[in-house]
């Protein structure tokens, strides 16, 4: 792909998902972290707060997986056969709780040549929305991908 | 969990209770499958050594979660996470520990909201801070 092909792509839109919150996931993934805060999994305790059940860690965001978007770096048909993540902005807005359903659009927001120490690099961002079953934009996310 | 933090009692430039983590392969792959990142090259060491990996890595995203404890734990059940950002600027291994630390940067109130800016990153046991991150949140006034 040239140069200008790649810039192009820039307003992309991917598909949208919709995934159902399940307490299990949240707990599941609480358990991975090893984080012991009580307001991610013991529900006596969340009951109490001003959440009045548990709520997810603000990284729970990243297990609504979109293929299509989780992967369209990778296909890109460019020489840089490397890909990382580079980085992360989150943003939150509102609690995700159990029971939430949420549907996540995703975009492409940037697209660039740089010239790196080993070549030129692509350097690209997505920006995800995370939007409840009340229409409430819950969280937003800032993906910065590297190929190289 | 531990007593709720106020804006009040926040000093510019002082340090956040650090937390130290100490990540298992077994950690990987519970993080894997939480969070449905399948990607082998952290827990398949073959895949990693092939992509030119000493062994096999820390999620990023996990790395980004250690973090978010550290920030979550620290502002209690009435602070809110507001913004958070981080760059993935070196490996972590299972293995060995990694320390996150963090320090205030700033506060104001803004909109009747107390705010509190932070730096915070994680390091491996060399000292080496891999992934810096900043993060801006809001914290409950005593008045």
């Amino acid at each position: 792909m040239t140069v200008d092909e790649l810039k192009k792509l820039v307003g992309h839109e991917f598909k949208p998902v919709v995934y159902e919150v399940e307490k299990g996931a949240i707990k599941k993934l609480t358990l991975a972290i090893q984080d012991p805060n009580p307001l991610f999994q013991d529900e006596a305790y969340a009951k109490k707060t001003k959440f009045g059940s548990i709520i997810s860690p603000p990284t729970f965001i990243s297990s609504f997986r979109m293929t299509e978007a989780d992967e369209w770096m990778m296909k890109l048909n460019v020489p840089q056969k490397r890909g990382v993540n580079a980085g992360v902005d989150l943003e939150f807005f509102k609690p995700i709780k159990p029971g939430d359903v949420i549907t996540v659009n995703a975009k492409v927001t940037e697209m660039d040549v740089k010239e790196g120490k080993s070549g030129q690099m692509i350097v690209s961002a997505t920006e995800r929305t995370y939007t409840n079953q009340k229409g409430e934009i819950v969280a937003k996310m800032r993906i910065r991908g590297m190929r190289f | 969990m531990a007593k709720q933090l106020y804006f009040e009692d926040v000093v510019v430039g002082s340090d956040i209770p650090t937390i130290v983590k100490h990540p298992t392969t077994r950690q990987l792959v519970m993080w894997a499958g939480a969070s449905s990142d399948y990607n082998e090259i952290h827990y398949d060491k073959d895949v990693a050594l092939a992509q030119n990996m000493p062994g096999v890595i820390i999620h990023g995203w996990l790395t980004a979660s250690y973090l978010c404890q550290l920030l979550t734990g620290w502002i209690g059940d009435e602070g809110t996470l507001k913004k958070f950002s981080v760059a993935f600027r070196g490996m972590l291994f299972p293995g060995q520990d990694v320390i996150c630390k963090g320090k205030v940067s700033k506060k104001y109130t803004q909109n009747k909201e107390n705010l509190v800016e932070c730096e915070i990153w994680a390091e491996n046991p060399k000292g080496e801070k891999t992934a810096p991150a900043t993060a801006l949140v809001s914290l409950p006034s005593k008045a």
